[in-house]
């Protein structure tokens, strides 16, 4: 039911992440390439609130969110060479950006404090439904322990991001 | 040989002495490592003119920021910064980058 429910709303894309790990194992290739991509789409939705925004508070979160993602998106990119692993496109990652590039026309029609508000929302969201599919299924399914370790440090990350995030929509009421 | 030994003995009780001395004076070094996305616990007992390394073992972009800016220390990844400290009294602190990650310090005259 809960899972249901979850499918029905933003988290469609990340709900299939139970769904793949249940039919077939999910493999390095494609948890790497779910974590960059998961990591990618918070720089993206971070660059567009920094043009939108006029707003103190949500411009110093939007720049932390755009430089975290990328450091570790840049180890992630620099573990798959050293472990010559090439990420594997799959339909959690596919979903994931359907669903995003649907979120960013959706902010992209806003502005001002509703811009704000919607922005923070999906932060919170977003980073709730990332820390349940990292804690739950990416990082018990990955193999390589670097990549479990890298894995580890992004949910940390995603964690205080979260809850910065649901101070921030708390402030922006 | 004798007379060596009757030399060595009393270098060697000054070495001790001095060793003792360093551990008791009031001036200490801590090392406050931050790593995944959380502060260490800082030393019990800390005293004016202490020094703190704050080392971010991360490869995010941290700060140590007091409540009271008494303090800002910028802390890039992998980086560390030093800092003596200057007053007495419990000081709140966190990453101004990170405002989750909080601490306090507490220092004794």
């Amino acid at each position: 039911m809960f899972k249901n429910i979850l499918a029905a709303t933003f988290l469609l894309g990340l709900a299939g992440t139970a769904a793949i790990a249940a039919d077939a194992k999910i493999s390095d290739p494609q948890i790497a390439h779910i974590a960059y991509t998961a990591g990618q789409i918070d720089v993206t939705a971070a660059e567009q609130a920094l043009k939108k925004s006029k707003n103190t508070d949500v411009i110093e979160f939007a720049k932390t969110m755009e430089r975290d993602h990328k450091a570790v998106n840049e180890q992630a990119l620099a573990l798959v060479k050293k472990l010559k692993v090439t990420p594997e496109d799959n339909k959690v990652s596919k979903s994931l950006n359907a669903q995003a590039t649907k979120e960013l026309a959706k902010l992209g029609a806003l502005d001002g404090s509703a811009f704000d508000k919607a922005y923070v929302d999906n932060e919170v969201a977003y980073h709730k439904a990332v820390n349940s599919a990292l804690a739950d299924q990416l990082i018990p399914s990955a193999k390589n322990a670097e990549l479990k370790s890298l894995l580890e440090t992004g949910l940390a990350l995603f964690k205080e991001h979260q809850m910065h995030a649901e101070h921030l929509a708390g402030m922006t009421k | 040989m004798d007379a060596m030994k009757a030399i060595r003995a009393p270098v060697i009780v000054a070495g001790l002495l001095l060793m003792a001395s360093g551990t008791a004076a009031p001036a200490a070094e801590y090392q406050i490592v931050v790593a995944k996305m959380k502060f260490g616990s800082p030393p019990d007992r800390l005293h004016v003119g202490d020094v703190i390394v704050w080392r971010n073992d991360d490869i995010f972009h941290h700060t140590a920021t007091a409540r009271d800016a008494s303090f800002d220390i910028d802390l890039p990844a992998k980086s560390q910064a030093r800092m003596t400290i200057e007053r007495v009294g419990a000081v709140k602190f966190y990453c101004r980058l990170h405002p989750m990650m909080t601490g306090e310090l507490n220092v004794q005259p």
